[in-house]
């Protein structure tokens, strides 16, 4: 009896598409994809069938019609005469501030709260624990709304506002004021030297690194990065006759104008998502720093290195790795957060492109398809930039 | 194997978009639901708000149960959404409301671009400025400079910038959702000024602890017709909102009220009310209705003169007289066409 055990026709049955692991897995892609394709074309179909039923068309022509709206943060010229892409495009650029800001802003609170949340002082640890427990545990629309009110009513009107550090700093319950830079004349070289001294540090810097590793001799780096930092620039400066001023902000008539305004909605969305994304930061470094075995830190001790320098030197650096992935879905977090400005008037791009263009156009699907496009670009680009970091303080295999 | 990916694929989804159902008229919806789905504002005295039983009460409220009344018998079957100035036309355009009752102008752009149908003009208003007494303006035209509370997704904002532009004067906006909002700004000094339809202005500042500490300034700057209104594409249902809205005014000229209705009705010689009445005729069959829906509704809300006095007239808080929105008999401009 040596038959073989394999049925010798080939012939097909329709039950193998399930029984048989080699086709099964075919089947069930298959399945996945029709299901996938006809739920995409019923979404298309229905958009296309409603908006017909509507009698509107599809069409991004809107976006070159004026806008008809004023916008007050803006980081680029704008009035209400420019086209409704113009105001995407400030919206955008008020998006991508704040989430800057705020991502800033609460990496070093949260880096600053999660190093002390292991503190070995009682006290310090578990007020950073109240901390952490209380602002990640309230809304953060509820924050933002909160932290707005603190503003508007704590800070005084422009007419009582006492300007601080000699006239530098206006802060009212409208905005804060720093003086803003004037430009004329021959500024650009000015600007352009400044900028080529900024490349020269980078270079300076490894030059005396290499040196160091060569020849062990230390320069002071910081001295000289200072120096070169200041001295073109300032000699520039001078023999270009000034052509940089700086304007005060000055009380007139309502408000305060000239230099550089934060309106208060900027400060208060900043803050908020600072204050409530440094939460969630915080715990992601103290869980890096936790991961980073003992021995370690009691190695560094033994090798004579004091407590802060060990933190810097060993432990953080190799809680880079565990705390970067993360990182990056906080910072994710932060930019897609930043969307609940219009809650209290801050123009970001859910605001102009995704509210009043909306509205006034009642262009909703060409509007919404824009919004989600924009959003997915910045989140995207920021997990690329963050994933290429992430590679090179990854552990090298070597 | 692999070739048949695509084809099955395609043919299944088109055979899927092809499942979505047609909809039926916006009538024969509300009739099955037995509700109407209306959407008011988010809160503003005299024209939506609730009352301390959270019933909703007001001028552009009595409106939606007059409909509610006319086509499903019973002025309570309404269910209201709350929308902003920017959440309104999507909510209608949507279908996730069959009418939309909100202090909205009526515009070229709404009507031809949005594509929405307005049933009339409820109430004849223009964009005004409100600003604390205590800042010594007296016209608008001092206001260059000063930070400006307006509401997103309105007339007012488009206005308030061409009225800067014309007048070749600067302003800060400071943008909020709701009224509700732009109050608790322009009281906390976020904004000098608090600019919307000057009926809203009056209606918001009926609501301040001291009313008298803020004035409306004399400029009007803009014309805001305000009404009802409902999407493109259902007559019969544009119709009725129609009729409903004209049915109120009419009876005011005639002396029709909640409280006479039924005996005028009656007793009237008066061939247009007794047609407007359902006594004579079969007017109410044109548009689908019973023919005493203008009866039904009247009995509900009031004539239009009695909706009006009831919520914002000069007995009420928000103390707004007649104006441009008397009867044409008396001077102003709410002029139905005739009921024939
Ligand atoms: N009529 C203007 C403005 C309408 C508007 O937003 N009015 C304000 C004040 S009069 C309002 O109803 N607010 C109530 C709310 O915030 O829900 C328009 O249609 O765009």
């Amino acid at each position: 009896m040596s038959t073989s055990t394999v049925p010798a026709d080939n012939s097909f049955q329709l039950s193998q598409l399930w029984r048989d692991a080699r086709y099964r897995s075919y089947t069930i892609q298959i399945i996945a994809l029709v299901v996938a394709l006809s739920v995409v074309m019923m979404l298309i179909g229905n958009a296309v069938e409603n908006l017909e039923a509507l009698g509107k068309d599809f069409n991004f022509g809107f976006l070159f019609e004026p806008a008809g709206y004023d916008i007050g943060q803006r980081l680029v010229e704008y009035t209400s005469a420019s086209g409704h892409w113009k105001a995407a495009l400030v919206g955008l650029l008020n998006t991508l501030l704040v989430a800057f800001l705020a991502c800033l802003a609460a990496t070093v609170i949260g880096v600053f709260v999660g190093v002390l949340r292991l503190s070995n002082n009682w006290v310090i640890s578990r007020l950073m624990a109240v901390y952490i427990e209380g602002v990640r545990n309230v809304p953060l629309l509820l924050q933002i709304l909160a932290w707005y009110a603190v503003f508007i009513h704590v800070f005084p009107k422009p007419k009582q506002a006492e300007p601080l550090l000699g006239g530098a700093l206006v802060a009212t319950n409208r905005g804060f004021y720093i003086p803003g830079f004037t430009y004329e004349g021959a500024y650009l070289a000015v600007v352009a030297v400044f900028l080529a001294s900024i490349a020269g540090i980078f270079i300076f810097r490894s030059w005396a690194k290499k040196r160091q590793e060569e020849t062990g001799q230390i320069l002071p780096v910081g001295l000289y990065s200072l120096g070169l930092l200041i001295v073109p620039t300032a000699i520039v400066y001078f023999i270009a006759g000034m052509p940089i001023g700086l304007e005060f902000p000055t009380l007139k008539g309502f408000n305060y104008v000239g230099g550089t305004k934060a309106g208060t909605p900027l400060i208060a969305l900043w803050f908020a998502l600072s204050i409530y994304s440094a939460a969630f930061v915080a715990e992601i470094v103290r869980a890096g720093i936790m991961a980073i075995s003992k021995g370690q830190t009691e190695a560094a001790y033994a090798l004579g290195l004091r407590p802060q320098r060990t933190m810097s030197l060993v432990v953080l650096p190799q809680s880079l790795r565990i705390i970067i992935p993360p990182m990056i879905s906080n910072y994710l977090n932060i930019t897609k957060n930043s969307s609940l400005a219009i809650a209290v008037g801050y123009m970001d791009l859910t605001g102009t492109l995704g509210g009043i263009t909306l509205n006034q156009t009642g262009r909703e699907m060409e509007c919404m398809l824009l919004l989600m496009a924009t959003y997915l670009v910045i989140s995207l680009t920021i997990s690329a930039v963050m994933n290429y970091y992430n590679e090179s303080v990854k552990l090298k295999g070597r | 194997m692999k070739k048949m990916i695509l084809p099955v694929a395609l043919g299944a989804a088109f055979a899927a978009t092809s499942l979505s159902a047609a909809t039926a008229g916006t009538l024969e919806d509300v009739q099955e639901r037995g509700t109407l789905r209306c959407a008011v504002s988010t809160g503003l005295a005299g024209f939506s708000y609730t009352d301390e039983n959270g019933k909703w009460q007001g001028f552009d409220v009595d409106y939606c149960r007059a409909v509610a009344a006319a086509v499903l018998g019973d002025a309570d079957a309404v269910e209201f959404s709350p929308t902003t100035g920017k959440t309104r036309f999507t909510a209608l355009a949507s279908g996730e409301v069959d009418i939309l009752s909100r202090n909205t102008t009526w515009t070229y752009s709404r009507d031809a671009d949005l594509k929405f149908t307005f049933l009339g003009v409820s109430y004849y208003d223009g964009q005004g400025f409100m600003v604390k007494k205590s800042l010594g303006v007296t016209s608008a035209k001092e206001l260059d400079g000063a930070t400006v509370c307006i509401q997103t997704g309105t007339t007012t904002e488009l206005n308030l910038s061409d009225y800067f532009t014309a007048e070749g004067m600067s302003y800060e906006p400071l943008s909020i959702e709701t009224n509700t909002e732009g109050r608790a700004n322009y009281l906390a000094d976020a904004c000098d000024v608090y600019t919307t339809d000057a009926s809203g202005l009056a209606a918001s500042r009926a609501t301040f602890e001291n009313a008298a500490d803020h004035i409306i300034l004399p400029e009007i700057i803009s014309k805001e017709p305000l009404g009802p209104l409902v999407r493109h594409g259902d007559d019969q249902w544009a119709d009725i909102g129609r009729w409903v809205l004209n049915a109120m005014k009419i009876a005011e000229e005639k002396g029709i009220t909640a409280a006479n209705a039924d005996e005028m009705a009656a007793t009237s010689k008066d061939p247009e009310v007794k047609r407007l009445l359902g006594a004579s005729g079969e007017m109410g069959a044109a548009i689908g209705l019973n023919n005493d829906f203008a009866l039904v509704a009247i009995k509900a809300v009031g004539n239009y003169g009695e909706s009006f006095e009831r919520h914002l007239g000069t007995q009420t808080k928000v103390n707004l007289a007649r104006g441009l929105n008397a009867v044409w008999t008396e001077g102003g401009l709410q002029y139905a066409p005739p009921f024939r």
